[in-house]
């Protein structure tokens, strides 16, 4: 009896219940590899698709405020009644943003021009003016010192001929060369724009008013506009409402068709796997016969083929959503030239949700074939 | 034979070919929804852009240049020309007059208010919800309609009354409330609301036009109107100067809804105007609209691939179980291509069946999201039926094809033996 090999028999007798259970549900998977597979598209797709979807609809609210910003500012800060604002306002704004957003300095004042005309005269921060303010239409960027960008309507005014000029606020006079012209169509265009350090030498007058435009949810920026109301007591901070007001309609619209996309999509896979998988599990009621016939309990079946549908689940699932994943970066990369970042907190819900349907679909089947005699299934009737 | 064949196939099989047909009227429903979604979305967020305001200013055409700062007027008021109110119904008489949303004139007079210290402050005529005409067409238009983001604490004046809306932090300065008396150049005005912008009218007073002309002395001034458009985004024909087209192309360019070519049309309707886009707002537009119009087209993809591969996914299933009913067929004596042809017709019929259904059901779908989301229609083009139809017929049978091949290729021996 002491062979080194032991029988058979032995090897049964002393190996662990589960490892047939395991063999079971293993070959039951590569015996029928046809149906298998399809079953696992059906879920894969699904899961993808789900992952996608939830990826997305949290990502592209932050992409398209990102888009949104190219309106411009969403706070103006200006100093009370008009005075210009403390000469650390810019840097004390830019603290609180933190990154998160951009501040742009200018201050007006209303000069002269040699004929006689008053025009405004804008010192503004050009770097920074177009990031901000990228509508502006610009022929050319002032570069050099000594020159200005003139507004298209205010150009016959200071510089008929497009010749240097000289425009005087309060005895000091400064003389310009016109850079290019600018095309806004608001009151820009009436407007002469100087380099703000330029300005200040010129005029002497600090920055009045600085436009931020700030990321982030329309509750962010509320929170910010109070922060620098409150580090800022003698400044007037405001959201633009027009901006502001307009982004989150267009915004919370998008959002809902997105919302709704979503349902539906995750809603027609879900059901798709559950027509899928129940075939599969009432296709096989010959095994499920054959089990009974053999003198398997009812819970042990249930239990077999609960561990199938799940196991099938989980897989489905974890390559659904390595798969979703890439949708959801090709989608961003294709539409806003930046990948959407994976959310791996997606991964619970998704696998949970594909598991509880798996499960769903194996259940229905079970519990018909349940009241059926073994028997009669083998008969094939 | 074959048509009994087929008609016995789904009389007897009901719970599978429900199944089948179920995922494929679920695929067909949610594309035919989010194709009309897609290609309705433009036009609906397009609409909901115009919550951002006015793409188009009208001025005079020899207008000297505003000397305005923080929304104060330095310029002696009579200073500059003047467009005429009574050609603002024109606007509603240009080709694309049903893209004009609305238009909500501005005439700024300085005036001095209360008493005893006066004080300077800028008064802006314009329309709140003006009944206007133009030949037969009647319509409203105004601020309401054009500034959506203007609040009003109390009650919009009526436009030919003479009450008037005072700005928010004005009425903090000069300590007034609704129902309150302004004295301005010595009348008074009765204060229906306290005006609440965010901008520059914060600090202003607001009044119905022909207060602001009274007050200014020049009955039928407009300073410059307001025009919300819906416009088409810019492309490269809209960029190009449309004094250097040829015919036919300034005729595309003239009856496209660019925002170049509506000014153009405006400049037209109003004697010396002249007219142009706003660029934050108008530049913006297009860069937003086409952002999302991207993201759902790429939905829409994505939903049309996932409700493809669940069809194929049902109906190769379907299919597949039914390898022993192939092997007796060919037993009996079917050839693969009696067999093959069988399949295709039940997958065919199936597919119309379900995509008929799927299709009144997508619409369905699209109508609710339109309601719910838009409140407005969305609009199905009916060229979208046959062209779901091919698709739910293209998808299916792709989605056979392979459990079809393979079912046929089967020895029919093994098939009845039950080793498939």
């Amino acid at each position: 009896m002491s062979s080194p090999t032991p029988s058979v028999a032995e090897l049964r007798a002393t190996a662990p219940h589960t490892s047939m259970f395991l063999r079971m549900l293993v070959r039951a998977a590569v015996l029928r590899r046809g149906r298998a597979a399809s079953a696992l598209l059906a879920m894969i797709v699904a899961a993808a698709v789900a992952t996608a979807m939830m990826n997305l609809y949290v990502d592209v609210q932050a992409k398209l405020r990102k888009e949104f910003r190219s309106y411009g500012a969403n706070i103006v800060v200006v100093g009370k009644d008009g005075t210009s604002l403390p000469a650390d306002a810019l840097q004390q704004i830019e603290t609180n943003l933190g990154g998160r957003g951009i501040a742009v300095p200018f201050a007006y004042v209303v000069a002269r021009a040699t004929n006689g005309q008053s025009v405004v005269v804008v010192g503004a921060d050009f770097d920074r003016v177009q990031k901000l303010n990228r509508w502006w239409s610009v022929s050319a960027w002032p570069t050099a010192t000594g020159e200005a960008l003139v507004g298209m309507r205010a150009l016959p005014v200071v510089s008929p001929d497009g010749k240097p000029f000289d425009l005087s606020f309060q005895g000091h006079t400064i003389h310009l060369n016109p850079a290019g012209t600018l095309q806004t169509g608001a009151a820009e265009d009436s407007r002469v724009y100087l380099p703000i350090s330029e300005f200040l030498a010129w005029s002497g007058v600090q920055t009045t008013t600085i436009e931020v435009a700030a990321n982030g949810t329309a509750e962010e920026i509320n929170g910010i506009v109070g922060r620098l109301a409150d580090t800022l007591p003698v400044a007037e901070v405001r959201p633009v409402r027009q901006i502001v007001e307009g982004e989150a309609r267009v915004l919370g619209k998008t959002r809902a068709t997105l919302y709704a996309a979503a349902i539906l999509i995750v809603l027609t896979a879900a059901l798709c796997v559950l027509a899928t998988l129940t075939g599969w599990v009432f296709d096989r009621r010959k095994d499920f016969a054959i089990m009974k016939a053999l003198g398997a309990s009812e819970s042990l079946i249930s239990a077999f083929f609960a561990a199938e549908a799940a196991s099938l689940g989980a897989v489905g699932a974890a390559l659904g959503f390595i798969i979703g994943i890439g949708i959801a970066a090709w989608i961003g990369r294709a539409n806003f030239n930046a990948p959407v970042v994976p959310r791996f907190s997606v991964f619970p819900v998704v696998l949970a949700g594909s598991v509880a349907v798996a499960l769903l679909s194996a259940i229905v089947p079970m519990s018909l074939l349940r009241r059926v005699q073994p028997a009669i299934i083998l008969k094939g009737e | 034979m074959f048509a009994r064949l087929l008609y016995e196939s789904f009389r007897r099989q009901k719970r599978r070919k429900l199944l089948a047909g179920v995922a494929i009227t679920l695929g067909v429903a949610v594309a035919t929804a989010m194709i009309a979604v897609a290609t309705d979305i433009g036009d609906k967020i397009n609409r909901e852009l115009r919550s951002y305001g006015a793409n188009l200013l009208v001025t005079p055409q020899e207008d000297t240049i505003d000397v305005e700062i923080g929304g104060v007027n330095l310029k002696p008021p009579s200073d500059g020309n003047f467009l005429s109110e009574a050609d603002l119904p024109k606007i509603k008489g240009t080709f694309w007059r049903h893209n004009i949303l609305g238009f909500s004139p501005m005439l700024p007079v300085n005036v001095a208010v209360g008493v005893p210290h006066a004080q300077d402050v800028t008064l802006v005529g314009t329309y709140f919800a003006k009944h206007l005409a133009f030949g037969k067409d009647e319509f409203t238009t105004g601020v309401r309609n054009t500034h959506p983001w203007w609040k009003v604490d109390g009650t919009w004046p009526a436009d030919d009354s003479s009450d008037i809306l005072l700005g928010e932090h004005l009425s903090q300065k000069l300590q007034l409330r609704t129902g309150g008396t302004l004295t301005i150049n010595g009348q008074n005005f009765h204060i229906a609301g306290l005006l609440s912008t965010g901008g520059v009218e914060d600090g202003q007073i607001v009044a119905p036009l022909p207060v602001a002309q009274h007050l200014l002395g020049k009955p039928d001034a407009v300073r410059r109107v307001y025009v919300s458009a819906l416009t088409k985004p810019e492309d490269a024909l809209a960029r190009r100067d449309p004094k250097s087209m040829s015919g036919e192309l300034w005729d595309r360019w003239y009856c496209s809804p660019y925002v170049q070519s509506i000014a153009y049309q405006l400049q037209e309707a109003i004697p010396h105007s002249h007219a142009e886009q706003i660029r934050q707002v108008a530049q913006n537009e297009g860069t937003v609209l086409s952002r999302i119009k991207g993201l759902m087209l790429l939905i829409t993809l994505a939903a049309l691939f996932a409700s493809a591969l669940a069809v194929s996914a049902a109906m190769a299933t379907a299919i597949f179980e039914r390898r022993r009913e192939v092997g007796l067929m060919k037993a009996l004596g079917a050839g693969n291509f009696a067999v093959a042809a069988l399949f295709f017709a039940e997958s065919t019929l199936l597919a119309l069946l379900s995509g008929l259904t799927g299709f009144f059901a997508g619409s369905w779908l699209a109508h609710q999201i339109g309601r719910s989301i838009f409140d407005s229609q969305i609009t199905i083009e009916p060229v979208l039926f046959p062209i779901i139809m091919a698709i739910a017929v293209v998808v299916t049978f792709a989605g056979s094809a392979a459990a079809i091949r393979r079912a046929v290729k089967f020895d029919p021996v093994f098939a009845l033996r039950g080793d498939a």
